[in-house]
Formats: structure tokens, sequence, C-alpha cells
């Protein structure tokens, strides 16, 4: 599936919750599922500090596509990277820095990435398409 | 006057809107306070009716703006009972206080291997500011211990009182516990050996009567908006003793008396330290709001605040699984929590949707909950126009994120 397909497929996922308490549930339901990332990996070096929470992300470039794997100590932020990596994983770097994301607006989550939300979240998406950027430059640079 | 509570929350226009479908329920005052209507319209007319530059013109509406916002000052000087008007110095808010502090205190009576003391519960703006005097100047910050109920640790306060003790900085009340400091007793042993005190009081001054010249401190910093005034601005209170012997903080209009390309002499107090156009607005709001306080009668408002905290602690205390951070004795209203092992994030969100303002997090005073061990907290404070109904709304969305997280 393409980028676009996996954002149109959550958003009539989402589409069926009637209220705020549905679709939270539903994201708590996802943060609570297991750990998306080898403990291992869950270093500093992989930390994405927001003021509120914490996010982990690990980026592998496998085939010429960027397999993504994170955690967060918060479960709504967890969920909500979740749905950020079932997005953007296994795709090719050009495929993830032209991501336009629309479907976290179209899905009212987009408080959650407002500056002010200091949950990390913002700075994931940051560090995702930099790891794109980084890879298609050291990978694929010199084609 | 009686305390009608219907009557005061008809003040703050605020508090009449709905959220997310519910009525708001504000619990996030240490963060900042509403504005009642008078601090708004007072802000409104001096934009509609007054604005001109102070201290500079001699048309009309400039030396009626000067003329209200020295008013101020001497009804500001009034309000914490400073002995002169001058002592007064109008800034930012407690951090641009502090600072002030750090930099001209600092340059002149900091030197190498000197020591200031601080506490645990300090919030950053108390913490970073001397940091950064420390190294600079090679001196050394320590720091007071607390207990686990959150109140600093008396006799170790003392014992670290030494000849190298340039000064105590120590906030009156934490804002992540709300405990209260003796502060009257610091000051007295600290001044038994000539250390001055600068007290933080952001967390205080919305709270408790402060009376600068009772607890003697040397300096009293504290910010407008949490006092239900305008942002932007703050006081910072010095006794005249020191304020003299300080060089200037910044540098510019006002505060000079004379300039010449060779040399510059500085005016006198305050204006010494207020460079630039101030914010008369701001000011003049923050003696509108003190003016509204003495009215609703600030022992009224200590006495109904701590009803309002007795109230949600005992309310608190009957939910399963929360833990209080912070449980000193003399407390203001504001209960820092956490609920089972949810993430304090994930809880605010929730409470959030339920229609009740609190704050998560580490509230600015990252070392006091690395004392407790914890990354952040849940924070509920009320103010005098809180209700009971308001804190059982905030029950009952604990309640909602225990069912959602448990």
């Amino acid at each position: 599936m393409t980028i676009q397909e996996i954002e149109n497929q959550i958003i009539s996922e989402f589409a069926n919750f009637d209220d705020w308490m549905d679709k939270y549930n539903y994201i708590i339901e996802l943060g609570k599922s297991i750990p998306l990332i080898d403990q291992k990996y869950k270093i500093d070096n992989n930390l994405i500090s927001g003021c509120q929470s914490k996010v982990w992300l690990r980026a592998e470039y496998k085939d010429r596509k960027i397999i993504f794997t994170s955690d967060s100590d918060a479960v709504i932020t967890k969920g909500i990277a979740n749905l950020l990596i079932r997005v953007l994983t296994n795709h090719t770097p050009d495929e993830i820095i032209g991501a336009n994301l629309k479907f976290i607006d179209v899905i009212g989550l987009n408080e959650h990435l407002s500056p002010t939300r200091s949950n990390g979240l913002v700075s994931m998406i940051k560090q995702m398409k930099l790891y794109a950027l980084a890879f298609k430059t050291k990978m694929e640079g010199n084609k | 006057m009686e305390f009608d509570i219907n009557k005061i929350r008809q003040d703050f226009p605020i508090l009449q809107q709905k959220i997310y479908g519910k009525p708001l329920v504000y619990l996030d005052n240490a963060a900042t306070t509403q504005k009642p209507k008078v601090v708004i319209d007072t802000v409104s007319k001096y934009y509609y009716e007054e604005n001109a530059n102070i201290h500079r013109g001699v048309h009309y509406l400039s030396n009626k703006a000067t003329e209200s916002f020295e008013i101020a000052r001497k009804n500001i000087q009034k309000y914490i009972n400073a002995e002169n008007s001058h002592e007064i110095i109008f800034t930012k808010g407690t951090t641009d206080s502090i600072n002030l502090v750090a930099s001209s205190f600092g340059k002149k009576f900091i030197s190498k291997d000197d020591e200031i003391l601080i506490s645990v519960m300090e919030h950053h703006s108390n913490i970073v500011p001397w940091q950064i005097l420390c190294e600079e100047k090679k001196a050394k910050l320590r720091v007071i211990p607390i207990n686990e109920k959150g109140e600093i640790i008396f006799d170790v306060f003392e014992k670290l009182l030494n000849e190298k003790t340039k000064l105590v900085a120590i906030t009156h009340v934490s804002n992540a516990l709300g405990t209260i400091n003796p502060v009257k007793e610091i000051i007295s042993k600290a001044h038994k050996k000539n250390i001055p005190v600068l007290i933080d009081g952001a967390q205080s001054i919305p709270h408790l009567k402060v009376d600068v010249k009772e607890l003697d401190c040397d300096f009293y910093c504290f910010s407008g908006h949490k006092v239900y005034a305008p942002m932007g601005v703050g006081v910072l209170y010095g006794k005249e003793k020191f304020l003299e012997e300080m060089p200037p903080y910044q540098s510019g209009g006002e505060m000079i008396k004379n300039v010449t390309f060779e040399k510059t002499t500085f005016n006198e107090l305050p204006f010494k330290f207020e460079a630039g156009t101030p914010n008369v607005g701001g000011v003049l709001g923050l003696s509108a709001a003190f003016d509204y306080l003495n009215k609703i009668g600030r022992e009224n408002i200590e006495v109904y605040e701590n009803e309002l905290l007795n109230y949600a602690t005992e309310e608190l205390q009957k939910i399963n699984g929360l833990r209080f951070i912070g449980t000193a004795k003399h407390k203001t209203s504001v209960i820092s929590f956490l609920i089972g092992d949810i993430h304090p994030y994930d809880a605010g969100i929730i409470i959030d949707k339920m229609g009740v303002a609190i704050r998560t997090g580490h509230h600015c005073a990252q070392p006091v909950l690395d004392w407790f061990k914890i990354p952040g907290t849940i924070r509920a404070s009320f103010a005098f126009y809180n209700t009971k109904d308001e804190i059982d709304r905030l029950i009952e969305a604990i309640l909602q994120v225990i069912k959602m997280f448990g």
C-alpha cells in the first residue's frame, strides 16, 4: 500500500468513532500493544525528548526502504506514534520525504502535534523525515 | 465584605464559557490566574483614553499616564507593605526580577568561592540564574534538602549557612508541591549571620498576605499574571540599601541622569532599574488587581482557598491508587499527585477532554521531581473563584482516566 492508501485506511477506521472517548480508547489500545521497539534500542541516542513525554525512535535501511520502530513512556503518545509508524514504515526515503500526513488533521489529532504540546511527536515526525533524507543521501547519493 | 462565590465568579468573564460542550473548570491557577473584569477594563481604558509614554512628555496625556503609573507604584508598595515606593521596581515578571538581582547583586557582591544557597524545590527560574552567576564568578551553588513530605530540613539549612554564604534565594511557596516554606525563620537565621535573603514570591502573593517589612526579606519577586493581573508585568521589591549599591541591570532610556559620550550618570531609584518604556498598562492592571483582592478580603481568600484544599484532599484520598506528591503541613491550595502508574500526560489529555484544565509535567521544577524519582505529576491548583462542584468535576475526570487506563 502507498502512504496515501494507508492514511485513507486510518481515516476510514476513525470515521467509525462517534465521540472522543471511543477515539481515545482506540488510541490507548494501540498504545498498550506490544513495544514497537526492541528494548536494546531504547537508548538515549534514539530518544526524542519532549517536555511532557518521551519518544524513542529507531530507523533501519533495508532493501531501499526504511523500517521505523518506536516506543513512548506515555500510552497516548505511543498510540499516535504507532499510527505514524504504520503510515511511514517500509517505504522508500523519497516516499517518506514527500508524505504530507494529512490524516492527523482529518482524524482530529492535530492538537497532539502542536509544538506547545511538547510530547515529542512533532520532533518524531521531523526526525523520521530527517532519517529519510539522511538515508537517501548516504545510500542513494551516487545514483 | 461577605464572600459571595456566585458573585465573584461573575467578575471573571472567561469562567463563563464551555469547552468541549462542558462548563470550563479552570484548575491551573498556579500556572496563571484568570483576570477579573475590573483588571481587563483598567488595561483597556488605559489604551482607549490615557496611552502616552511616561516620565518624558510635558503634554497632558503623558502627565496623566505618569501620574497613574506612580500612583500604581504606591498602591503596590502599600499592598506588600514596603517602606518606600522607590523600592518597588517594575519588571516583566518573577524570572526577570530574579535575573536582575542575579546580574546586579552578583556583579557587586559575589566573588570566587562565595556560596549562594537555594533549595531542592526551586522553580528553574530560581535555579538557573544562580547557576550561571556561580559559573561566571567561580562561586558555589548549595542546595537545602527536603524531607519526604516536601518540607525543607531546617537544621541542615542552618548548617549550610556559613561565612562564605552571600545570599539565600528561596521560594516562599513551591509551585510543584504547594509547600509554604518558613521564610520568616529562614530570613531571621540568615540575618543573624548578615546574609541577605531573596524570596521568590510567585506562588505566595496570590494566596498569602505578604508583608515584606514583617518578613524582613531583602528581595521579594513576583509576577502580575499569577495574581489576577496581566502577563508581562512583575515586581522586584528590594531594600533600598541593596538597590542603591547595586549597579544598573539593563541600560538605555529612563535609567540615566545624564549621557555624554565620555560618561553616563545613572538615575535614582527606582528608575535606575527601569530602562526603556515600561509596561504601563500592565502596571495599572496589577494595581487594579490588588484593589480587587483587597475588596474581596485577603483573609476571606485564605480561608476559602484552605477550605477548597481540604475538600479536594479529602475527596482525592478516597480514590484508590492515588499518590500525593508533597504533603507538607503548611500548604497553599495546590495538589500534585499521580494516579497509579498512569503517565501524567495520558491523564492530562483525558482530564482536558472532560473540560477540566490542570497541569501535567515537571512544572519547571525538575530537581524536586528528580528528588521524588518521578518524571512529572498531575497538578490541580485552586483559586478563590473555584468551587467544590468543580472539584467534584475533577474527581469525575480522574475516575474516567482510571476507567480508560486502569
